[in-house]
């Protein structure tokens, strides 16, 4: 069975290159990715927010698709992964609901009879090809390399699907398992404040101050994250926040992906190096220029 | 904070009981909504919250307003926009409340009955968010920061256009919107989802106590 990929919106944009290095990761392991055909927008925490049943056709539009194609949708984005796992639950919790948007899907062809997985490609790596199977790939050593994880949310909360919703350790158990160094790091689930940053950045950058400090107080090289939001929130304002705070932070955020693609042997062309603001010192790319 | 007093105790004014009858309503849409009435008030989805502190009425206390037949308040409350759907207290309630999708089944309301400034943040980005993915299928984020800064304070651009110029030179700004294929399919979905939108079933609201009940409420919203 093939996965469909999912890439969502800021795969497309302003994390490009979480979609290069997921793609590299996946086919260097020899994981055939198929990009869902058609896909749009899952509707996000903002269209679920705003009207409930038009957010939910928008997400099951996607899973329709995935369901006619046959395979189990790949959702990088945690927030896509969290909205496609949500419109699963829902419908199969509501009957009434399932049968409204299945009346709107009704209008493309489309209907949806809940039989497609929404999965994270961490939880892919980690539990289908499996944390040995990588590290019997890897030709980079990350040893001396101080890691800090950043699960973020939406990745394991509200359901905790695959991991542990206060405590989760896939990231931490694959990134040692590649000679990595994780070190201490317990805000690894706290909010980065999401879309506050537009809204009330005074609330967001307080909460991106505690996260960058604590990798910072805790010796870390780079903090490996999850979800574009995240990454964008924490890579982007980093300047403002030691302006703001009177502190000094400079660490590179990567997504795990990239991490993942440099100890496998890509070039840091291959990882999408090029486009994180904070660049990736000498330490991470090992003289890999 | 301004709770109103009830005036007879146990009666709900029809304003109350109307607002009372669609919030139990939305929330007999959530899986596992009608926990809500087993919340203890123990306080652990306030002690969660990363952003409580900047909230006016916190998570605990909105179950308990809406306990008190003060729905009006928890509607006007700065809290159910700061939420940042972090769902840490979700998975920390101990009764297991969905308190973050009972948020959104506050900010829903809230923003039908448009009870905020008209140049709130969140409700100008949410509707900008929705007014590009209805039309192109895929978010358009540049788009998206546009119109919000447009609508809201269009001043804050120029300060933004540093961070925006090293995004851009890094190839993290799309120039053009992404667009779907079958966008009149879409459209077509869309117009069908905003019809089964606004059907509401007569007797689908269990939690409601017989006296909330106003006939004929969130018929057409």
């Amino acid at each position: 069975m093939s996965y469909l990929y999912y890439p969502g919106c800021s795969l497309e944009s302003s994390a490009k290159s979480y979609d290069v290095s997921t793609r590299w990761v996946f086919q260097s392991l020899g994981k055939e990715l198929v990009e869902l055909e058609d896909w749009n927008c899952c509707g996000a925490t903002m269209y679920m927010s705003t009207k409930e049943t038009i957010s939910l056709v928008f997400s099951a539009r996607n899973l329709a698709l995935a369901e006619r194609m046959g395979g189990d949708v790949v959702a990088p984005c945690s927030s896509c992964y969290t909205i496609l796992n949500k419109t699963n639950k829902i419908l199969k919790e509501n009957f009434i609901l399932k049968a409204k948007v299945n009346q709107s899907l009704k209008r493309e062809g489309l209907s949806y009879h809940l039989k497609v997985k929404a999965r994270h490609p961490l939880d892919v790596l980690v539990n289908d090809v499996g944390i040995d199977a990588i590290a019997s790939r890897a030709t980079h050593s990350l040893e001396g390399l101080n890691i800090a994880p950043y699960y973020g949310c939406q990745i394991v909360r509200p359901e905790g699907v695959f991991d542990d919703p206060e405590n989760p350790t896939a990231m931490d158990k694959l990134f040692e398992a590649l000679g990595g160094n994780n070190v201490y790091f317990p805000v690894k689930v706290r909010c980065c404040g999401g879309m506050l940053m537009t809204t009330f950045p005074e609330v967001a950058l307080k909460l991106n101050k505690e996260i960058l400090e604590c990798a910072v107080e805790n010796s870390a090289d780079c903090i490996v994250t999850t979800c574009p939001l995240c990454q964008i929130n924490l890579d982007a304002y980093q300047k403002k926040i030691s302006k703001k705070f009177k502190i000094k932070v400079h660490i590179p955020i990567l997504f795990f992906t990239q991490l993942l693609a440099l100890s496998m042997g890509s070039t840091p062309k291959e990882a999408g190096l090029g486009q994180n603001l904070v660049p990736a010192g000498e330490k991470i790319l090992g003289g890999r220029l | 904070m301004a709770v109103d007093v009830l005036k007879e105790p146990g009666i709900l004014d029809k304003k109350e009981s109307e607002l009372r009858a669609a919030f139990l309503y939305q929330v007999s849409n959530i899986p596992g909504g009608e926990k809500i009435k087993k919340c203890i008030q123990c306080g652990t989805c306030t002690g969660s919250c990363p952003v409580s502190y900047t909230m006016d009425i916190m998570p605990r206390e909105i179950i308990a307003l809406f306990r008190a037949g003060a729905m009006e308040s928890v509607l006007n409350s700065r809290t159910i926009w700061i939420c940042a759907s972090c769902y840490a207290c979700t998975v920390r309630c101990p009764v297991g409340i969905k308190v973050t999708d009972i948020l959104y089944a506050l900010k829903r309301m809230a923003m039908e009955k448009e009870l905020f400034p008209k140049r709130f943040p969140i409700f100008v980005l949410s509707k900008s968010f929705v007014f590009l993915i209805n039309r192109y299928g895929r978010s358009y984020e540049a788009g998206l920061l546009l119109l919000y800064y447009l609508r809201t304070n269009p001043l804050k651009l120029f300060s933004l256009l540093p961070l925006a110029y090293r995004l851009f030179r890094k190839g993290r700004i799309a120039p053009f919107p992404a667009r779907i294929k079958k966008r009149k399919e879409l459209s077509a979905i869309l117009t069908e989802a905003e019809v089964m939108e606004m059907i509401v079933p007569e007797g689908t609201y269990p939690v409601v106590p017989k006296r909330a009940v106003a006939p004929g409420m969130i018929k057409a919203s």
